[in-house]
């Protein structure tokens, strides 16, 4: 099989090779490393810099920064993605519904969506979380919900526009029902807007983790998640900055691979980018 | 002072590149050619064939949108001597650009900027190149709006741009071009944006402009009928390349180049159907003549029947978005097409034809009136009926570009019809789209591919092949021809005609081209302010015009011959009304005085608003 023009370049290359090594890192990094090897304590070695013992140097309790960022993958790239797809999930519907349907639905379901909006994400995806309990399910629903109105509010804008295309109405003449209408000619249009709000949208779950995290909500410890790592090294950033730049480096690397692996996969989805064939 | 014998500006073998993904792209080349001081030289062309890319290069403008002047010589004939602009430094620039050649751009909205009053914008450039003071800096403005003929002139120093009609805005736009009397005045399609009636007022502005001040016009447009209104040379560009140059009567009568042969031939001059009965197709140097024309039916049956259609858009505001007032877009609106005949509606923009056209396939919603389409009822139909009635009346947009999903093969979107409709099946179906690519002479290898790799004129073709799929009575083919180049315009208007006569199809062809409408329609119905105003056979609207809106309109189309000049004296049409008002507004029905069989002319309410 041929890859896509877009992922034949560098940067399409670089974020599919990205997204894939850390999608590997989250699957079989649990398999492969015993749950302990990120937990044990190393007393006499805390804070350690980056030794031949540990490679990316220790936290404040000794414990191994390269396990933890290893074990950490899992539960930081779960969650984020669930969330996202669970905003998407509801979100798209929302949106395409809002937008194409406009008048009072549209009314109805956008105040809705403004309530949502009024509140801080974080402090929406804290309500939830305390009120359903802090165990991992809940925290991905706490951030899909929390994030769900942004995705809607960008969908039915794009719906909203597209459904007034001339191509939109010959395709209504030529008999379409509004079914086919979303599916077939709605809904790819408005598809480059939601890759790339959801590719955003993963690098600030994995953080909203992160500040669930540090209140007690998200992944308790001593489990690691990268946001927890962060969080957690806030108090050594001046004597032991390795402690922050570990998990920095590997939320930078997802978002970074993410961004790129989105705009191939725009690219990819769209005729145009293809060149005359 | 400058010598009258030399030229003002001579471009000598300008070569303009663009970097492009695989290398640069040459844009122009080889184009030379001179303009004399007080002459008005047309550079006329089809899209990409570099016009606008020549005359941002001479004020160096082609450099902020990246390209680059990589071969050439400009020169401008200075006072101080002759500059080269092609290697001039961005101080030499700077004091040449609005000062000494002064630039008019297309869209008359996006060239003012909507924050600073006029005052505002027509004061900096004097204040900079002439460092006068506020004060008289404001005289100068007044004087400027005086010399463009705006009404009210000190009131409008104080307005913003969107408080001004599309017209009074090209007028301010080109009074500031005027402020420091350039001696080259560039218009880059000055009036293509703009209504006919509004292009006329124009036209013979910066004719009389450049009569008084003796300033040289640099003038770019598509429109040939244009060219020979306004030009004293005509230099003929295609594909990046000069292919002719002349004066405009040797251009319009002696062409040497077939491509301004084939340019001229495409082009449809008002009148020249008078005394013809039916439409008919256009003679196109290298095509093949067309097959067959479309004749009047022997005895005409009615397929639409539209009477008493009424379309109004509510306007929103306040707090809780009521409705606070209507536009009334279409007014009491009645007509008939006949059986595989063409009505035209034309009219400019906002006079609610387009509304009209999306009124009767319901694409919009009529607030009264009743649409029949072989006596069945298309306004009492539910939805699922309504979508079974698209089968017998398809559109057209405008919009080549917009009106086909960019995600979808062509091949699929002609299927979609057919699909729906349940007209076809497995081969079968791909034997109809087959048959219909040939039938809009288009390749069969394009079925399979997507929009983007079409031109213009092909995606049209495209997008009347789906409207053909289901068989319809009728066509309503909306601006249809509008955005496309002036030989695409031409072989898809003799499509058009081609499959009436063949297929028997009926269209309502609504445009603001009174030429084109002059060539392909059968009946013309002129619309105002929501109103049809005048309806007959074409030679009772073309050659007996009798209400006084058709003849404004009539006098104000250019003709593409530079023996019929029309823009010599100042012209001042009186501009349209707004067609809001207050809820509750019910003007009166539309009443017609029959002046000859089957030419209704509208007797109340507007005769005198127009006149």
């Amino acid at each position: 099989m041929k890859l896509p023009a877009a992922f034949r370049n560098s940067k399409g290359m670089i974020g599919a090779v990205l997204v894939l090594a850390i999608l590997l890192v989250a699957v079989i990094a649990p398999m492969l490393i015993p749950d302990d090897w990120a937990t044990r304590m190393d007393m006499r070695a805390r804070l350690s810099p980056p030794t031949w013992a540990h490679p990316l140097g220790t936290d404040q309790l000794g414990r191994d920064l390269m396990y933890r960022v290893l074990l950490g993958a899992h539960t930081s790239v779960f969650i984020a993605s669930s969330a996202v797809l669970m905003s998407i999930v509801i979100g798209l519907p929302l949106g395409l519904i809002s937008g194409y349907v406009g008048r009072m639905t549209d009314n109805v379901l956008m105040r809705l969506v403004d309530t949502l909006l009024s509140f801080p994400a974080l402090l929406l995806a804290l309500t939830i979380s305390a009120v359903l309990g802090p165990n991992l399910q809940n925290t991905i629903i706490a951030i899909g919900i929390a994030f769900t109105p942004y995705l809607a509010r960008i969908i039915r804008g794009e719906a909203l526009r597209v459904s007034h295309m001339p191509y939109v109405e010959a395709a209504r003449t030529a008999g379409n029902s509004d079914r086919r209408l979303i599916v077939r000619h709605i809904l790819p249009n408005i598809m480059p807007a939601v890759i790339v709000q959801s590719t955003i949208s993963l690098a600030f779950a994995i953080l909203a983790e992160a500040g669930l995290s540090f209140l007690g909500l998200g992944t308790q410890p001593p489990d690691a998640s990268w946001g927890l790592m962060i969080q957690a090294s806030r108090d050594y950033l001046d004597r032991a900055p390795w402690t922050a730049l570990v998990p920095g480096a590997a939320v930078a690397l997802t978002v970074l691979g993410l961004n790129m692996f989105g705009d191939a996969l725009r690219d990819a989805l769209d005729p145009r980018s293809k060149g005359a064939s | 002072m400058l010598d009258s014998d030399r030229p003002l500006v001579s471009i000598d073998n300008l070569r303009v590149e663009f970097k492009g993904e695989d290398g640069p792209i040459v844009a122009v080349e080889n184009v030379s050619f001179t303009i004399a001081p007080g002459e008005t030289v047309c550079v006329v062309g089809e899209s990409g064939s570099g016009k606008s890319v020549t005359s941002l290069s001479l004020m160096r403008l082609v450099e902020f949108g990246g390209g680059e002047i990589t071969g050439g010589r400009l020169e401008f004939a200075r006072d101080s001597g002759t500059t080269d602009l092609a290697h001039a430094d961005p101080d030499t620039m700077r004091s040449i650009r609005g000062d000494e050649i002064g630039m008019i751009f297309q869209e008359p909205m996006t060239s003012l900027n909507p924050v600073f009053t006029i005052e505002r914008q027509m004061t900096d450039g004097l204040r900079v190149h002439r460092g006068l003071s506020a004060g008289k800096a404001r005289a100068r403005a007044l004087e400027l709006l005086q010399q463009v003929r705006i009404p009210e002139p000190e009131r409008r120093l104080k307005q913003y741009p969107h408080e001004l009609s599309g017209g009074m805005r090209q007028r301010v736009v080109i009074a500031m071009a005027m402020a420091c009397e350039p001696r080259l005045l560039i218009a880059d399609e000055p009036t293509t944006a703009l209504d006919v009636t509004i292009q006329a007022e124009i036209l013979s502005l910066i004719d009389r402009l450049k009569r008084e001040t003796g300033m040289a016009v640099l003038f770019i447009t598509h429109d040939m009928a244009v060219v020979a209104q306004m030009a004293d040379r005509v230099v003929v560009m295609f594909r990046g390349n000069l292919v002719e140059e002349g004066p405009v009567e040797e251009i319009f009568t002696n062409p040497k180049q077939d491509y301004t042969r084939a340019l001229l031939a495409a082009v449809p001059r008002l009148g020249e159907m008078r005394g013809k009965p039916a439409p008919e197709p256009m003679r196109l140097i290298g095509a093949e003549p067309a097959r067959s024309a479309p004749v009047p039916a022997a005895k005409p049956k009615p397929l639409l029947e539209v009477s008493n259609l009424t379309t109004r858009y509510p306007v929103k505001g306040g707090l809780f978005r009521r409705t606070i007032a209507n536009v009334h877009a279409v007014e009491d609106v009645s007509f008939t097409i006949n059986k595989g005949e063409t009505l035209a509606l034309v009219g400019e923009s906002g006079c609610g034809k387009s509304s009209c056209g999306r009124s009767i396939l319901r694409l919009t919603e009529p607030s009264s009136g009743q649409v029949l389409l072989d006596r069945s009822d298309i306004t009492s139909l539910n939805d699922r009926d309504l979508r079974r009635a698209w089968r017998d009346m398809q559109m057209v947009f405008q919009d080549p570009f917009a009106s086909l999903n960019p995600y979808m093969r062509l091949s699929e979107q002609v299927a979609e019809p057919l699909i729906n409709f349940q007209l076809a099946a497995g081969s079968e179906l791909k034997d109809r789209i087959a048959t219909l690519f040939d039938r809009v002479e288009l390749p069969r290898s394009f079925m399979t591919r997507f929009p983007h790799e079409l031109s213009g004129g092909q995606r049209q073709r495209v997008a009347i092949a789906r409207a053909l799929a289901v068989n319809p009575k009728l066509i309503i083919a909306d601006e249809a021809v509008s955005a496309l180049d002036v030989s695409v315009q031409a072989q898809v208007l003799n499509l058009m005609m081609e499959l009436q006569a063949e297929l028997g199809v009926s269209f309502l062809f609504i445009s603001h081209d009174m030429a084109v409408v002059e060539r392909v329609s059968h009946r013309v119905g002129v619309m105002y302010l929501g109103r049809l105003v005048e309806i007959g056979s074409r030679a009772q609207v073309f050659e007996n015009p009798q209400h006084p809106y058709t003849r404004s309109l009539m006098s104000a189309v250019p003709i593409a011959d530079p023996t019929r000049r029309s823009i010599r004296e100042d012209v001042q049409f009186r501009p349209i009304p707004s067609p809001v008002f207050p809820l509750g507004h019910e003007p009166g029905a539309s009443e017609y005085d029959e002046v000859s069989p089957g030419h209704l002319v509208l007797k109340n309410g507007l005769g005198a608003s127009v006149q």
